[in-house]
């Protein structure tokens, strides 16, 4: 047996968000209505349409990853929720009250009530974390007691209470980021706007970020959106998915359901980056068009949302008396359910070749042959 | 050197003191408005009205590529209308003002450009007005930058004045040109240029050091 990646079976994934789903909500927090977003020529520059056609809501209390390649156009679609930027075409509607068509003041009073962080945290180097945090609150006219004692349950919230009078520089990444969430929550907003802020962070610090995300969402209720282009962050936190690629949603719905069983090249290709679809070089490098003498048949057997995607070796080898060789697996966990591939030998003549084959179609997994090594 | 001499030098350094104190805040005044709003004016920008900046921008150059000793004869009339003369410290800070304002709007511009865009984007997201973003963090995270903008203009301002003698401004320069090149005093010329030299190393070492202190990017306990 060649077994070149890591097994990730059943490697646990923390449950972050309930399960049991909020109550749903006459009104979407969020929702683009026939949303375009040109941006204009500017000297050598020609114009660029960044969004088209966008048409989707998010829900209350819900945490909604947005998912696309770099210059897909997920910057320009946050910063529309937040009126930092302004539709070409269609309305965006946040919290019931549309958004694209306030100005100046009005505009200024809504946003208090849209949190947003950022993946280089953007923290004033002059101030302490605790002024950091005070610095929305200071801006919406709050009195200095009443930020003050703001600040400290929110420095309390997110876990630096012992920094609060750190500058930036002092900080590390992770602890940046958390000043950067109690910013963000200091005006007790309804929806965080999370641009790429894990991106800049370590594996392990990527985690506790995320694990703080989702106590924010369940605790305060508030509305997450998520921009990211890693999949892992969509896969730990976000309940719900909008694929968006070339300015366009391509797909959008519960992240289960889309990353079992994803239509789009975009989604599929954002599955095989976590699951690592590719069989490894060196197995990939002895496989022979032609069956060997004494070798095995490779075939790869992919999941896709199979409730029982662990024991499907031990019950081919169990049913049909077969040793069946494990060369190479990846499967995870999305939604309780396997996604992932094996790839498998199967020894001997066609016979057990047609019987594997005709055993793995029965019980509707997609299969394909790639060949024989000896 | 007699006790006259030093007199006069003593004398000298209170007008050149006098002249470039006041001339440093008025042209601050002017220039600090004038660099912030060159630094957030263009398309796009915080108060975007390129056309303005553009003009404000030739503006700008203009006085600034002007020779100050020019700019000094050239302003007399303006010159008499402020400071009611054309002859004295008091009127020379006139066209030390005109000649500094523009400097400094310039390397406001520059320190205020360094403040990092995502920073007024970050404001902005919290529903910051534009005179919000330029009060709570334009000005406190470019303070470094503008602290060593006015140590400079300080600088250039000890320089600048010691040409106003030319239109009877007084100061060191003119007690270094009259004593010591007209009346071949050298020993009158080395002690000028000494008092400028020591005046010079003060104000950079103050600002270098009022910089440092207020620059929190690179400070560990």
């Amino acid at each position: 047996m060649n077994v070149h990646q890591p097994i990730a079976v059943a490697e646990p994934i923390p449950v972050l968000a309930p399960e049991a789903p909020k109550p749903p909500s006459a009104e979407a927090m969020v929702r683009f209505e026939q949303v375009a977003k040109t941006y204009p020529a500017y000297r050598d520059k020609p114009s660029v349409q960044a969004l088209q056609g966008i048409d989707f809501a998010i829900a209350r209390g819900s945490i909604t990853g947005v998912i696309g390649r770099s210059g897909a156009g997920k910057s320009s679609l946050v910063r529309l929720i937040n009126g930092l930027e302004k539709p070409s075409a269609g309305r965006v509607v946040v919290d019931g009250r549309d958004i694209s068509a306030l100005s100046g003041r009005e505009l200024r009073l809504a946003q208090r009530s849209i949190g947003m962080i950022f993946q280089h945290f953007n923290l004033l180097s002059s101030r302490t974390a605790a002024d950091n945090i005070a610095l929305p609150l200071e801006i919406a006219g709050w009195a200095q007691d009443d930020i003050a004692i703001r600040v400290s349950e929110l420095l309390e919230l997110v876990g630096i209470a012992d920094k609060y009078d750190r500058y930036p520089s002092e900080l590390s990444g992770g602890q940046k980021q958390r000043v950067g969430i109690a910013r963000a929550l200091a005006t007790r907003p309804n929806v965080l706007l999370s641009d790429e802020a894990t991106s800049a962070l370590d594996p392990q610090t990527t985690r506790s970020i995320l694990d703080l995300l989702a106590s924010i969402n369940r605790e305060l209720g508030v509305t997450i959106v998520l921009i990211t282009h890693e999949m892992s962050v969509v896969r730990q936190l976000a309940k719900e998915v909008v694929v968006i690629d070339a300015g366009h949603v391509v797909e959008h719905g519960h992240v289960a359901d889309i990353f079992t069983h994803p239509k789009h090249p975009i989604t599929q290709s954002f599955l095989a980056e976590v699951l690592g679809d590719s069989i490894p070089v060196s197995l990939a490098s002895r496989i022979e068009p032609q069956p060997v003498e004494g070798g095995q048949a490779v075939i790869r057997v992919q999941l896709r949302g199979t409730a029982a995607g662990d024991t499907i070796v031990a019950r081919l080898a169990r049913e049909l008396g077969i040793d069946i060789a494990l060369l190479s697996a990846r499967v995870d966990e999305i939604g309780g359910q396997h996604v992932g591939s094996l790839t498998l030998g199967i020894p001997g003549d066609d016979a057990h070749i047609r019987q594997v084959l005709s055993w793995l179609s029965q019980h509707q997994l997609p299969v394909e042959r790639l060949g024989y090594v000896a | 050197m007699s006790r006259d001499l030093i007199n006069l030098i003593v004398e000298a350094t209170g007008e050149s003191l006098f002249m470039v104190s006041v001339a440093a805040s008025l042209a601050t005044l002017l220039g600090l408005p004038i660099g912030i709003f060159l630094a957030t004016s263009r398309k796009g920008e915080l108060f975007a009205a390129p056309s303005v900046n553009a003009v404000l921008g030739v503006i700008v150059n203009a006085t600034r590529s002007t020779p100050f000793i020019i700019l000094v004869v050239a302003i007399i009339p303006f010159t008499r209308l402020i400071a009611g003369t054309s002859i004295g410290s008091g009127a020379a800070i006139v066209p030390l003002t005109i000649a500094a304002a523009p400097f400094i709007a310039r390397l406001v511009e520059a320190a205020i450009r360094e403040v990092d865009g995502g920073l007024i984007e970050t404001a902005s997201s919290f529903g910051a007005s534009p005179l919000q973003i330029v009060f709570k963090v334009l000005i406190p995270e470019a303070l470094p930058g503008l602290v060593l903008a006015l140590t400079l203009a300080v600088v250039s301002l000890l320089g600048y004045s010691a040409m106003v003698g030319a239109v009877g401004g007084g100061g060191l320069g003119d007690l270094g040109i009259r004593y010591g090149y007209q009346r071949f005093m050298p020993e009158m010329m080395l002690a000028v240029v000494v008092v400028l030299i020591a005046l010079v190393q003060t104000v950079q070492t103050a600002g270098d050091y009022l910089a440092r202190r207020v620059n929190r990017r690179l400070r560990h306990r």
